[in-house]
């Protein structure tokens, strides 16, 4: 058994959001983290190792520089790291990035008692597509939004996180689950885990490696293949603090309802 | 010359900032305030290898080097200083002796344990007569009839005494004369277990700082341990002793500047955003001076430190260098502290903020593991002046 867990390395949002005059985001400019959801879906496939000494395989989609994340999700205790990396594979949407990454996954070899992890979705895009569309082209049965992962044999539970409630799910290996970041609480690295990063194994997948792959288009791929385009990123008007209302008298919710009827929200 | 951290450094680094920032931090007036070993936090740095950094993972340790130790130890100080002494002294006057001392049973039955963390490590030099003066030792150890150590005497102001499982205990086991003819105590080093029978921890210390460390006085009363348990070999203690505590002196060097760059740290915070004549005190000459004074120097203090550590890993010799990092970064942080305080004005002498307890743990930075006055000592006996 394997867990093979895809990851982003992201611009960190909870500093300056820099934005170039193209519109595009400056991500040269920014300081990058692991996706949180993401980070969960390592905790998850890392947890599974602890309990049954499964492979752990992280891969991730990014330039050259994200090896230094690769380093640090090793250096948490993943075995084996895949760089997908290429010129060709730079400005991908989420449509061109899942054909690229499933057909990596594809190569890393999937097995009939295998796990595919990936974030829910990325901070920086938000859209929640690539995973699924990995599903999709592997024929992988789909799970998104785990808020609680059991494993019995080639049963994975799966309790999904939804905006009104808990759904639970059970399917069948292989397949592929994305996680959410209250799933779990991420290790550290470890001092020795650290010292020990370097030498374990990291492969780097280019074009070259994964163009022959039927499950890309090599048409459809890298910025001017995707299909989506970006006109510009900025950063959202920040909220008002909100009001607070304490009491659980008549009085009070009267004026909680007046005051949403004014809204026009009730 | 190279000044740069290797990769696998600038990882730790950030290892021991993210600890310390999300584990730490959070504690750290509660430790203080409450003089709270933290035990916990012990477990959780135990888990993640940070007891035994330098030492080779043959030994349990994390196969990491020196200056790694250190960053750790200035990562934790900087948002507490009680969490950087424990590892210190856990792991600069306990593993280390017994790992450049030890026999290989020695090695093989303490280290791994130490290294994960299931045993906690203390040393036991001081007392009540015999601080800086360490030749003033008392207690004795002697010989019984089945060859074990019979150990009589106490040792004071012994750092993680509390909870420690594992001390290494200096003593005197006879006289033997100088080459002078002039009788001179013989001074050795033994391994001590908690268990072990006569042994036992006193009085806890109330303290001005780093008042969450454990800081206890050991009795011994005819406390018979095995023979095997000498440390390194007889007579050669006081050797072993001022060895330990020139590597001690680099961990405390290290616990002074974290003390330094999180008081600097906090103060840049707060000066950013506290208002008074309708200005940001950032935008006085006097702070902006003050902080690029403080942080000038903390920078040479970081400096000395990071050289003596290096010096440490590399084998060469390193007693003066850290003579000197404990000096200069122990004075710094002392300096820094109280300059910081002055800086947050009223606030700073509450515990609202943090500067207050920083102040009072910097204190010690020039007191244990040998006083200021010491390391000028050391310092100027390798100058050759004298």
């Amino acid at each position: 058994m394997k867990c093979i867990v895809c990851v982003k390395q992201v611009p960190d949002t909870s500093g300056v959001v820099a934005v170039k005059e193209d519109g595009t985001m400056d991500r040269a400019a920014m300081a990058t983290i692991t996706n949180h959801d993401d980070l969960a879906a390592v905790e998850a496939a890392l947890r599974i190792k602890d309990a049954t000494g499964c492979k752990v395989v992280v891969v991730s989609m990014g330039p050259p520089p994200a090896e230094g994340m690769l380093r640090e999700l090793l250096a948490m205790g993943a075995d084996e790291a895949v760089l997908v990396s290429a010129r060709e594979f730079g400005g991908s949407d989420t449509y061109a990035t899942s054909q690229i990454l499933a057909a990596a996954v594809k190569k890393i070899g999937v097995e009939d008692d295998d796990i595919i992890f990936c974030g829910r979705q990325a901070i920086d895009g938000d859209t929640a597509q690539v995973g699924p569309q990995i599903a999709e082209k592997l024929h992988l049965p789909q799970v998104s939004y785990a808020a609680e992962i059991k494993v019995e044999g080639k049963t994975v539970t799966v309790k999904r996180l939804l905006e009104d409630g808990y759904m639970t799910i059970k399917v069948q290996t292989p397949c592929l689950i994305t996680c959410v970041k209250e799933l779990n609480t991420a290790r550290y690295m470890s001092v020795g885990g650290i010292m020990e990063c370097y030498q374990k194994p990291l492969e780097i997948y280019n074009y070259e490696t994964l163009k022959d792959d039927p499950l890309i288009d090599v048409d459809t791929i890298g910025l001017k293949g995707s299909p989506t385009n970006v006109y510009k990123s900025f950063s959202p008007p920040v909220k008002g603090a909100g009001m607070m209302m304490e009491g659980a008298d008549k009085a009070t919710v009267e004026k909680l309802v007046s005051i949403l009827n004014d809204k026009h929200i009730i | 010359m190279d000044f740069h951290l290797t990769r696998e450094q600038e990882m730790l680094r950030k290892l021991f900032r993210d600890f310390a920032q999300n584990e730490v931090k959070p504690l750290a007036a509660m430790v203080d305030e409450e003089e709270m070993f933290p035990e916990t936090t012990v477990k959780k740095m135990a888990e993640l290898g940070m007891l035994g950094i330098y030492f080779p993972k043959e030994y349990g340790g994390a196969g990491a080097d020196v200056l790694s130790y250190v960053m750790a130890v200035e990562e934790l100080s900087k948002v507490c200083a009680t969490t950087g002494v424990i590892v210190s002294a856990h792991t600069s006057l306990c593993c280390a002796p017994i790992y450049e001392n030890g026999t290989e049973e020695q090695k093989a039955k303490y280290l791994p344990k130490l290294c994960r963390g299931e045993w906690l490590g203390a040393f036991g030099l001081t007392e009540p007569g015999a601080g800086t003066d360490a030749q003033g030792q008392q207690t004795v150890a002697v010989k019984n009839e089945n060859g074990d150590w019979v150990l009589n005497g106490s040792k004071i102001f012994i750092t993680n005494a509390g909870f420690a499982d594992v001390f290494i205990i200096i003593a005197v086991t006879g006289t033997v004369l100088d080459k002078r003819g002039r009788k001179s105590k013989e001074i050795s080093a033994f391994i001590v277990e908690r268990t072990d029978p006569g042994f036992s921890v006193g009085k806890h210390e109330k303290k001005m700082g780093i008042r969450g460390s454990s800081t206890c006085e050991l009795i011994m009363e005819d406390c018979v341990i095995p023979k095997d348990r000498l440390l390194g070999k007889q007579g050669k203690g006081f050797a072993i002793a001022m060895k330990t505590l020139d590597g001690g002196r680099i961990g405390i060097a290290s616990q002074a500047l974290g003390l330094a760059e999180g008081a600097i740290e906090e103060t840049i915070k707060y000066t950013k955003e506290r208002v008074q004549f309708g200005k940001r005190i950032s935008q006085f000459q006097n702070t902006q001076f003050q902080l690029a004074d403080m942080h000038a120097k903390t920078e040479a203090a970081k400096w000395l430190v990071y050289s003596a550590a290096m010096k440490k890993q590399n084998h060469e010799p390193y007693t003066m260098d850290a003579a000197m990092a404990k000096l200069v970064a122990a004075e710094t942080a002392s300096d820094v502290t109280r300059r910081c305080v002055q800086l947050f004005g009223g606030y700073g002498y509450t515990r609202e903020y943090p500067m207050e307890r920083m102040m009072r743990d910097a204190k010690i930075t020039e007191i244990y593991e040998g006083t200021s006055e010491v390391q000028r000592m050391v310092i100027s006996a390798n100058l050759g002046v004298n």
